[in-house]
């Protein structure tokens, strides 16, 4: 076998192993999370055999082991489970399978993150790249700064202060629903996807730079120029394909960020992701949803640092060529 | 491609004219010279020498040769003249035109210098084909004709190769071929053969005398090494400390070199030790098996005999095991088979099995002392350190032993708050070897320690370490790839080989003919002080 393949495959297997053992994280860590569904729905006034009755019909009587055992066995058949909520203690069952909840949370999220990224890592790549092209020149310095300035504040501090300044221009407000157009939800989503640009952009063009940068002492950089090159080509032909490594764990810590880390963004902006879902859930003890959640939270980040690993092995000709 | 003397004009005609040059370079929050006021002039067709020790600005002068200053330096006064074009006149924009056109570099090491992400025959054309020069595919063509002239196996598909497919000696042949692709009329060596084997050297030497000769190239050979710019060059210039010493047409300077300093640059080959036989063994290694990770075997049925108050030389190329030799001694690398006997008595293989005795009566000094020192520590605590954890000696007691020791190894007592950062190259080493003394040692192995000296450096550390053996009686397993080295300290030598020992035995039995097969290519592949050693080698060997 190839050993990039090998190497790969082995770092998903190695993904796969971690996503279980953070399954059994996020099992242990809601399980104990204080209060019971039970008493929430109900009420105080409710009696114990009552209350009783509703944990066994939701299976929260059973030992933690197997209800753990019970849920990972129907995440792996591809089934969620059921929420806890739209159950009342009239007896009447409005509940709705958990993935018929997250599903457009999670697209919507999806929708954000994607029309950020699409945005904000080409722009970082292009500052951090002309960073290091004209580096301790005013440009960059001023890069430098703004980037560092927009990272240092507070992510709803910064959502404020672009509604206070671009209200007129762009909706405050990106409550966004399914029969949207396209066009439209772009719009609606203008001032959260600029926040997180804002947020995002100076970790990613400060690491391009400093790769870049950190390349440039290298002997075949030097060489590079003695063998008359330009500084632009120097940087992107002989200094990039060596950076990329550094580059993409970086982009994919970003872009994770952007998938699970947002939920302020939201609140602020009332858009309708995942994050707010997943607090909802919790506030509310919907166990199956946080649960949910917290598992596609989890694998996003192993797979977005797995595709990072993979471009640094792909990218790598001392195992892309082996002797 | 125009290889026709229109371009290049006559032989004989000035090529490059250097007059007064000033560099200066920027450390320590300070500007200070490097090259103080040189001159240069260099023919068509011509091959100079620049050979000086280290910080004697040979490369800062060869580079700027191309009107170039690396980070941190600047040309500061003087003229440049390259075939008519004032280079210090040029806009970067303009001098970068000339490079890797007309004028090409060759850098120390090839490893480092190619760029691991491109294959070789990009890299080789890229200037060639970015400069207009030739389109690519003929330059392609091109380049493996000219792989080919340079002896390398392949040259049709070597080219397809990433840089770590290849070996060192590979590489620095190939990136000959880069500087000669655009047809330059200049190419810079810089140290190009430092960081190869002499074996390898010899072969890389050859190509490129060779192909800087059917080109009629001209060029300027940097190196320290006085007997392989003798083979390289027709006149040889002198640097020390940034100022000239002389010039000369090689033979005469090799025949009757005016100046102390340049009769200097050999001194070390000079120093010849009297080897005195004896049959005291003081470590015995016997039949040692090794191997990293337990997969690569690199130690096949290793033994060789160290007699006490001797000095055993471990010769051989990168990779034939000498330092993996040292490892096991010093119980860092247990080995898988064999054993290691200490006046007679076996010693436990691994380190954390020896007592502190075994431990205090072998010590070690590394080839790069600058790693080997803590740089936060006074040499008085260096130094102290195993006085105290083998001697338990604290306080008054210790700082009066240090200062026996500094005096051992002929420093003052002034060193003993100086921190490893203030010390020169030769003093830093000196300091190691104090370290080592400090245990009362009976065995000290010394890993490659003065290869990273200049030739005088080297041989005031040589004579010291002599001079110790003779007072203290102490037995050195001393490990080098450096022929003359190995002539001047040894009583015994061994030869070593893709981890199996080829021969061992006095000095004057080994240096002496008749040998096996690969004791003989290593010690004709050792540059010699005659212009005309490479000549009678390729003839020999052919």
């Amino acid at each position: 076998m190839h050993p990039v393949l090998y190497t790969v495959l082995q770092r998903l297997g190695l993904g796969l192993l971690t996503l279980f053992f953070v399954s059994i994280i996020i099992f242990s860590s809601i399980a104990l999370l204080p209060g019971d569904f039970g008493q929430q729905v109900l009420g105080q006034a409710a009696l114990p055999e009552t209350v009783e009755a509703f944990r066994r019909e939701l299976g929260l009587d059973k030992p933690a082991w197997l209800r753990y055992i019970d849920w990972i066995a129907a995440v792996l058949q591809g089934d969620l489970g059921t929420s806890f909520s739209g159950r009342a203690s009239s007896g009447s069952d409005a509940s709705r399978g958990v993935w018929e909840l997250v599903a457009p949370r999670l697209s919507n999220t999806l929708f954000l993150a994607g029309f950020t990224a699409l945005i904000a890592v080409p722009l970082s790549l292009f500052l951090g790249i002309t960073a290091a092209l004209k580096r301790n020149s005013i440009y960059d310095r001023s890069v430098n700064a703004v980037t560092l300035t927009t990272i240092s504040f507070p992510e709803f501090f910064l959502a404020y202060l672009l509604i206070v300044a671009l209200a007129g221009i762009f909706p405050t407000l990106s409550n966004v629903t399914p029969d949207m157009s396209f066009g439209d939800r772009i719009f609606k989503i203008a001032l959260p996807a600029l926040t997180m640009t804002l947020v995002i952009v100076a970790h990613m063009m400060r690491m391009t730079r400093a790769a870049l940068i950190n390349l440039l002492a290298s002997p075949y950089i030097e060489m590079a120029q003695l063998k008359g090159a330009s500084r632009a080509k120097v940087i992107i032909k002989h200094a990039l394909p060596n950076a990329w490594a550094p580059i993409a764990t970086v982009i994919a810590f970003n872009l994770a960020y952007l998938v699970v880390g947002v939920v302020v963004v939201e609140v602020v902006f009332v858009y309708p992701g995942i994050g707010q879902l997943m607090v909802d859930s919790v506030s509310s003890r919907d166990i199956p949803v946080a649960q949910a959640c917290a598992l596609i939270f989890a694998a996003t980040y192993i797979l977005l640092n797995l595709m990072a690993d993979v471009i640094g092995i792909v990218t790598n000709p001392r195992l892309l060529h082996p002797r | 491609m125009t290889t026709d003397s229109d371009r290049r004009g006559a032989k004989g005609d000035v090529l490059i004219e250097m007059k007064n040059v000033v560099i200066d370079g920027f450390s320590d929050e300070r500007w200070h010279d490097i090259v103080n006021g040189v001159d240069l002039t260099l023919r068509r067709g011509e091959v100079m020498g620049l050979i000086g020790e280290s910080g004697a600005g040979k490369s800062t002068l060869g580079k700027a040769a191309m009107g170039y200053a690396q980070p941190g330096c600047r040309i500061k006064s003087g003229s440049i003249i390259f075939d008519g074009i004032d280079l210090l006149a040029l806009s970067e924009a303009e001098k970068r035109k000339l490079w890797g056109s007309r004028i090409a570099y060759v850098a120390q090491s090839a490893a480092a210098s190619f760029n691991p992400a491109h294959r070789l025959i990009e890299q080789t054309v890229e200037a060639t084909v970015d400069h207009g020069i030739n389109s690519e595919a003929e330059a392609k063509s091109d380049a493996i004709e000219l792989y080919g002239s340079l002896q390398l196996p392949d040259p049709a598909n070597i080219g397809a190769r990433y840089p770590h497919q290849v070996s060192g000696g590979q590489l620095q042949r190939i990136m000959t071929a880069m500087a000669m692709s655009p047809r330059p009329d200049l190419i810079i060596f810089d140290e190009p053969t430092t960081a190869l084997d002499v074996t390898t050297q010899v072969e890389v030497l050859v190509a490129m005398r060779d192909i800087v000769e059917k080109f009629n190239t001209a060029a300027i050979y940097i190196t320290h090494d006085l007997a392989v710019v003798a083979q390289m060059a027709d006149f040889i210039k002198v640097l020390r400390y940034g100022d000239e010493v002389e010039e000369a047409e090689t033979r005469q300077m090799l025949s009757e070199p005016k100046e102390d300093y340049t009769k200097s640059l050999w001194s070390v080959r000079a120093l010849q030790k009297e080897e005195s036989p004896s049959d005291d063994i003081a470590l015995a290694i016997k039949n040692v098996d090794a191997a990293y990770g337990n997969t690569v075997k690199v130690l096949h049925d290793v033994s060789i005999n160290i007699p006490r108050g001797r000095t055993v030389s471990v010769v051989g190329e990168s990779g034939s095991g000498k330092s993996t030799t040292a490892r096991v001694i010093t119980g860092l690398l247990p080995p898988m088979s064999g054993t290691i006997e200490f006046n007679g008595e076996p010693l436990p293989a691994a380190l954390k099995d020896r007592n502190k005795d075994q431990l205090r009566r072998i010590q070690m000094i590394y080839q790069m002392a600058d790693t080997a020192m803590n740089p936060k520590q006074t040499v008085a605590e260096i130094i102290g350190r195993p006085l105290e954890f083998y001697h338990n000696l604290r306080g008054k007691k210790r700082d009066e032993r240090v200062a026996q020791l500094l005096d051992l190894i002929e420093l003052d007592g002034s060193f003993m708050d100086r921190l490893p950062g203030e010390l020169s190259g030769g003093q830093k080493q000196r300091i190691c070897i104090a370290r080592a003394l400090a245990a009362d040692p009976e065995v000290i192995i010394c890993d490659e320690v003065t290869s990273a000296l200049d030739q005088i450096v080297q041989e005031g550390i040589l004579k010291l370490l002599l001079r110790l053996q003779k007072e203290l009686n102490i037995t050195y397993l001393f490990i080098t790839h450096d022929i003359a080295v190995v002539t001047a300290i040894s009583d015994e030598i061994v030869v070593m080989f893709q981890g199996q020992v080829v021969e061992q035995g006095l000095k004057s039995k080994i240096l002496e003919p008749p040998f096996p097969d690969y004791t003989q290519l290593l010690l004709s592949s050792v540059p010699e002080m005659d212009p005309d050693w490479l000549t009678t080698l390729v003839d020999e060997r052919s």
